[in-house]
């Protein structure tokens, strides 16, 4: 009782709640990380993952990859940014956790994307094909709205998985919530540790609430997914 | 700042360290073991207690659901400072995470035994401990491996962030590594991690062909 006292008084200091290490801060640093992350990685796995859908070509392979590419550790990919962001000049901080996570998103919004548009009724592109539009139109007008759904089931799972991923970005001097973990665990500080712990939990279930919110305003109600029916892989797996 | 000189890999600081590079190993192997055995355990009273009850499916997986939603590190340092920086604390946080694949894995291979299956069975008259152990658990394997498989290689994964914590296996390999800027340990760390999970994921592989010979066909 005396502990979530403790985190309580945390979380209502006035004090925590301004100047560089303000609880605003660490959410907007954390935010801005996983935001430019996940923009990386969807201006890369996006078209990748429409044209391999589209063509089928290089399918086998850029899958497996990806695949394998799904099964790595988070920590891993943190491990290996460290040394390619002081290769690159790029010192500490913001770059490395942006080198770790964009190779942690891609995977997730590309395999979902190529079989979101694998995925789609083969009768629809044929048909689409046989009313005179060209394969970009088909791309555009057919695969994309009807696959829709689960190409921002992907976005979705690789935005929670960046966003819980973030935290890690303390360890190497990045800024975000993590900071409340990695220093209350340094300082033995636990209504800090707590409080950040909370914060993290907090943060990534209100981005994946609204990344189903964004689902349900861009796709068409005719096409909204029966997730039980389904049985969705979600393979983001644990963060 | 800049490391400029270091090397990604010093062969020395591996010749010199195999003991210990073993010894985490074998520590990794050890804390993602108990986790799936102690997941899959419990998984499996969940998911014959949902046999027992449907209605149990929705609270239990949705429990599950949100565990799974919580960041790794902010469930162990939740749990920090109740249970210390001790393999319990590791061990609570690996196991909720196994419940949700595991526990729908198990019910959905359960169910998707072929109702001629189970009438044949009772028409024999099998009672029902020996439906399910004797039927409907060797027909549900392979989807049951195939949950192990995932919760296995996710468990893998995470057991690198318990070093945080103080534990971690190879995890404080990488961790060492990154607070010192020193490579090596990093390298290894990664590396061995990344072997051990697709190691685990095709000795699975192979055990679910060895239980479930027809499976091998489709995939």
């Amino acid at each position: 009782m005396t502990l979530l006292g403790a985190v309580w008084a945390w979380l209502t200091n006035s004090v925590h709640w301004q100047g560089s290490d303000g609880i605003p801060t660490r959410i907007a640093e954390h935010l801005w990380i996983s935001g430019v992350s996940v923009f990386i990685a969807l201006v890369v796995a996006l078209p990748l993952g429409l044209l391999i859908g589209h063509t089928n070509r290089g399918a086998l392979v850029t899958v497996s990859i990806m695949n394998v590419g799904r099964a790595l550790p988070s920590l891993a990919f943190l491990a290996f940014a460290l040394p390619a962001s002081f290769a690159l000049n790029l010192g500490l901080g913001f770059w490395p956790t942006v080198i770790a996570l964009v190779p942690l998103a891609i995977p997730l919004m590309l395999v979902n994307t190529y079989a979101a548009i694998r995925g789609v009724d083969p009768d629809l592109v044929e048909a689409a094909r046989g009313m005179g539009m060209r394969e970009l139109e088909v791309l555009g007008k057919v695969e994309v709205p009807v696959a829709l759904p689960l190409i921002i089931a992907g976005i979705r799972n690789a935005a929670v998985t960046v966003v819980a991923t973030a935290t890690l970005g303390a360890l190497v001097a990045g800024g975000g919530l993590g900071r409340y973990i990695v220093d209350g665990l340094a300082r033995q500080d636990y209504a800090r540790l707590l409080a950040g712990a909370i914060l993290v939990a907090l943060l990534s279930i209100t981005t994946e609430v609204a990344f189903a919110v964004i689902e349900r305003l861009v796709v068409s109600p005719g096409l909204r997914l029966d997730r039980e029916r389904l049985a969705l892989p979600d393979a983001g797996g644990a963060r | 700042m800049t490391i400029q000189g270091e090397p990604l890999v010093r062969f020395d600081w591996i010749g010199n360290n195999l003991g210990l590079i073993g010894e985490r190993l074998w520590e990794h192997i050890f804390l993602t073991v108990l986790a799936v055995g102690l997941g899959l355990a419990i998984s499996f009273g969940l998911s014959l207690a949902i046999r027992w009850n449907g209605r149990l499916y929705l609270p239990i997986t949705s429990i599950a659901g949100v565990l799974y939603t919580i960041p790794s590190l902010a469930l162990f340092a939740l749990l920090v400072p109740f249970t210390g920086l001790s393999i319990l604390t590791a061990e609570i946080g690996l196991v909720s995470y196994t419940l949700l694949i595991l526990t729908r894995n198990i019910v959905g291979g359960l169910e998707g035994v072929p109702a001629d299956a189970r009438e044949a069975a009772i028409g024999m008259g099998y009672t029902a401990r020996q439906l399910l152990l004797r039927v409907e658990l060797p027909l549900a394997l392979p989807v049951i491996i195939a949950g192990v498989r995932v919760a296995t290689v996710t468990t893998i994964g995470l057991v690198t962030v318990t070093a945080l914590i103080g534990q971690g296996g190879l995890g404080q390999f990488i961790l060492q590594g990154i607070q010192r800027f020193f490579y090596t340990p990093l390298v290894v760390g990664a590396v061995l991690s990344i072997a051990l999970a697709i190691a685990a994921d095709a000795l699975l592989v192979g055990l679910q062909r060895a239980v479930a010979p027809w499976t091998a066909v489709k995939r």
